[in-house]
């Protein structure tokens, strides 16, 4: 994708802490092959983008009809800048960022946390992957909910490679323009 | 006469502030509605066309704060009580949309009415230690007519008959149902078969081309998304007639920090807001309208100390949610089509059995609220509720959340409590330097009494609808065998009761036009004038009373109509 936020071995990690998280089974893809990493990697970045990667565009994508608007993303407000590079870079003692308190960022919690995960996780188990997932519970914390976004949210952000995820669970994403129809709803199929 | 900047300023434009803005357009009144976030609904230059903003996307809408508040921006508190200190926790409490649209825009659109019993709950069904229920200064009869009106506006989506409790109607709606859900086709007639009374849900949402938008294509991204292709009643349509008068401007990303008042006097000038780029501004009008929602309106009220200072921000009222959830052995697909398609009141009726059980309770009676009938969301809140590991990727194939689930939400009915509020954060500020808003709240037992016994009746439903596997939660959670939701805030968007209305000026912030006692011109048009919470969705409530007390602001005759005669 062009992002480069994390270092290839971060990457590596992100890779292998998703596919703990979510396992290859069956015909789902693991963590790893839907693009967590590229979708991490993608919000880390977010502001090396202009627009920032953060609300991607509509109204629809494309994939059932119409013309595709998700890949251009959206300005963002000047509020919502301060909030979002706040959540992303932390505060670093920035007085308008710090109102309430200081912020750790997500770029210094996946920085410290993935290397507190120990340069052998790549090589371990998954069992032992989330084990000492779960040993670093500010990074888990950010983690989970962003490789559930990666997997299963819509690829423009990086992730769902190939609608792999939507397809594994049959599920048919974001369906506009074409909808369902009243048979599809009302009825057993 | 001095001049002024408009006949009217509104503060929020979500159902209450887009209706009032409506009504007053359309009487030759001019307005300048302030809205503090940002506009993704519709152009503000003709002919007020869709900005293409609004998509089927869960990570904009529901994991970064698409249409607001950003909890980082505007954090709010929770507490219990005072002994919970100053609070319990920041950040998202009772969110609803910070965005030109407001509660509507994410709304999945059930409009139901009250019943006549509603507006007089302390006549007809008496006190309740530790709460101060009272009756409504208006009754069904007067609203009737503007229900009607509001039903028209919004566009609702229904059959007359269905439902054996409703309350009388003059009208039909102006549109017959859509498509029934699957799982909703089956729980339904289980609960029919067990004696219930289950309808078709009366939705804001377009069966058939209305107004000039379309009808729904059944995309399945109602509750917390906006409507790509405007077929859902939120204030799109409200909003873009007013502007087509050419007598409306709407300034988002305008956050009000006062009204500003007359020296000494009883009425306001207007109000004080500071625009995008934080510079300030006055706004000097012959009438204020607050429509900024229960919780940001008695925030303003404080902070411009206005309103009984008894009565501001006390009597805040949810909806005591309980789930009763069952997981089905095949797909239900209740991700396609409207949210919810099915409703029953039966919980709002005291019935023998129902006062039995509250009087073991040591209540003389409860009631809950309607039930709907709905199913569950998107693949990511069914991911982020899994267990991580193994376990993740067997039960994503599996779905038992997102595609075997079916829900049954009652929302009940929340007693006024004078200690449940809306005041100022002593610490805790938003991003434009203000007090944040803190809520103090803790259910009256007759919630949790009434929770508790229609929980197991509603999941004996589920398992004759064909659940393998059933459960219930309520939120706020509570005490006992229930109360496994580990969030300790009301998911309930429904919040109401912080400014009530009222005759006597001695124990209500409104009166009964909703203009404040002590500020002649200002006028609250939203869900905090309520006096109590029933136990049906607001939105439509909201609509009528602000068509109602919006007429009267400009001198308009009271709206009548006729109890048909029974055949």
């Amino acid at each position: 994708m062009g992002d480069a936020f994390l270092t290839e071995g971060e990457h590596a990690a992100v890779e292998a802490a998703a596919d703990a998280l979510i396992p290859p089974l069956e015909d789902h893809p693991g963590g790893a092959a839907l693009g967590v990493a590229d979708y991490v990697d993608g919000l880390l970045s977010a502001f090396d983008h202009d627009p920032p990667r953060i609300f991607a565009g509509g109204p629809v994508s494309g994939r059932h009809g119409g013309a595709p608007g998700f890949d251009t993303f959206l300005p963002l407000g000047r509020h919502e800048e301060l909030a979002w590079r706040t959540r992303i870079e932390g505060s670093l003692g920035i007085a308008e960022r710090e109102r309430n308190g200081p912020t750790r960022g997500w770029q210094e919690i996946y920085r410290e946390g993935l290397a507190a995960l120990g340069d052998d996780f790549v090589d371990c188990e998954p069992g032992e992957r989330l084990r000492r997932l779960r040993e670093q519970p500010e990074l888990l914390g950010v983690l989970h909910p962003h490789a559930c976004e990666g997997a299963y949210g819509a690829p423009e952000y990086g992730g769902n490679r190939g609608l792999a995820a939507w397809r594994a669970i049959r599920y048919e994403g974001d369906v506009q323009p074409r909808g369902y129809t009243d048979e599809e709803v009302t009825g057993r199929a | 006469m001095p001049e002024r900047d408009c006949d009217t300023v509104i503060v929020g434009s979500g159902p209450a502030g887009a209706t009032v803005a409506e009504v007053l357009t359309a009487a030759g009144k001019s307005v300048i509605m302030l809205e503090k976030g940002r506009n993704h609904l519709l152009s503000l230059d003709a002919p007020f066309g869709p900005l293409g903003e609004v998509s089927n996307d869960e990570i904009k809408f529901t994991s970064r704060h698409f249409l607001g508040p950003d909890p980082w921006l505007e954090p709010r508190t929770f507490r219990h009580s005072e002994a919970d200190g100053d609070r319990l926790l920041t950040g998202e409490v009772n969110n609803l949309p910070s965005t030109v649209g407001g509660g509507g825009f994410h709304a999945d659109g059930k409009l139901p009415r009250f019943r006549e019993v509603d507006f007089r709950a302390r006549s007809e069904l008496g006190p309740i230690e530790g709460a101060d229920i009272v009756d409504w200064p208006l009754d069904y009869d007067e609203l009737e007519p503007y229900y009607s009106e509001a039903e028209r506006l919004v566009g609702v989506a229904g059959d007359a008959r269905a439902n054996p409790f409703a309350a009388w109607r003059s009208e039909p709606y102006p549109m017959p149902p859509g498509p029934d859900m699957f799982c909703a086709v089956l729980t339904s007639q289980a609960a029919a078969d067990l004696g219930y009374h289950p309808y078709r849900a009366p939705t804001g949402v377009n069966s058939v081309e209305y107004d000039g938008r379309p009808a729904c294509n059944n995309c399945g991204f109602c509750a917390f998304y906006g409507c790509p292709i405007e077929a859902k009643g939120d204030p799109v349509a409200p909003l873009r007639h007013a502007l087509a008068t050419g007598r409306c401007e709407i300034r988002p990303e305008s956050y009000v920090t006062e009204i500003v008042r007359e020296p000494g006097g009883r009425r306001a000038t207007g109000v004080r807001y500071l625009d995008a780029h934080g510079e300030q501004h006055d706004v000097t009008a012959e009438h204020v309208v607050l429509g900024a929602g229960a919780f940001e309106t008695p925030r303003l009220l404080l902070r411009s100390e206005m309103g009984n200072p008894d009565v501001v921000g006390r009597y805040l009222m949810y909806h005591f949610q309980t789930l009763a959830l069952g997981i089905f052995g095949f797909r239900l697909h209740a991700h396609r089509g409207r949210a919810v398609t099915h409703l029953m009141d039966d919980p709002m009726l005291l019935d023998d059995v129902a006062i039995a059980a509250a009087r073991d309770a040591g209540l003389p009676y409860f009631r809950g609220g309607i039930v709907e009938h709905g199913g569950a969301a998107h693949p990511i809140m069914e991911a982020v509720h899994l267990p991580m590991g193994e376990g993740h990727t067997r039960g994503m194939l599996a779905s038992p959340m997102r595609d075997r689930m079916a829900a049954f939400t009652m929302q009940g009915e929340d007693l006024p409590q004078i200690t449940n509020r809306v005041d100022l954060d002593p610490h805790v500020t938003d991003v434009w330097g203000y007090p944040s808003g803190r809520a103090t709240y803790r259910p009256h037992r007759h919630e949790v009494a009434c929770a508790e016994h229609w929980a197991p009746r509603l999941e004996a439903v589920m398992r004759a609808a064909g659940a393998e596997t059933t459960f219930w939660v309520t939120s706020p959670p509570v005490e006992g065998p229930g109360g496994r939701n580990p969030d300790p805030t009301p998911q309930s968007r429904h919040v109401m009761g912080t400014a009530r209305m009222g005759n006597d000026p001695r124990t209500s912030v409104c009166d009964r036009w909703q203009r404040l006692h002590d500020v002649e011109n200002v006028m609250v048009a939203d869900s905090s004038v309520f006096p109590t919470s029933t136990g049906y969705g607001p939105t439509l409530t909201i609509v009528a009373l602000a068509i109602r007390a919006a007429r009267a602001l400009v001198g308009q005759e009271p709206l009548r109509s006729e109890r048909p005669t029974p055949a």
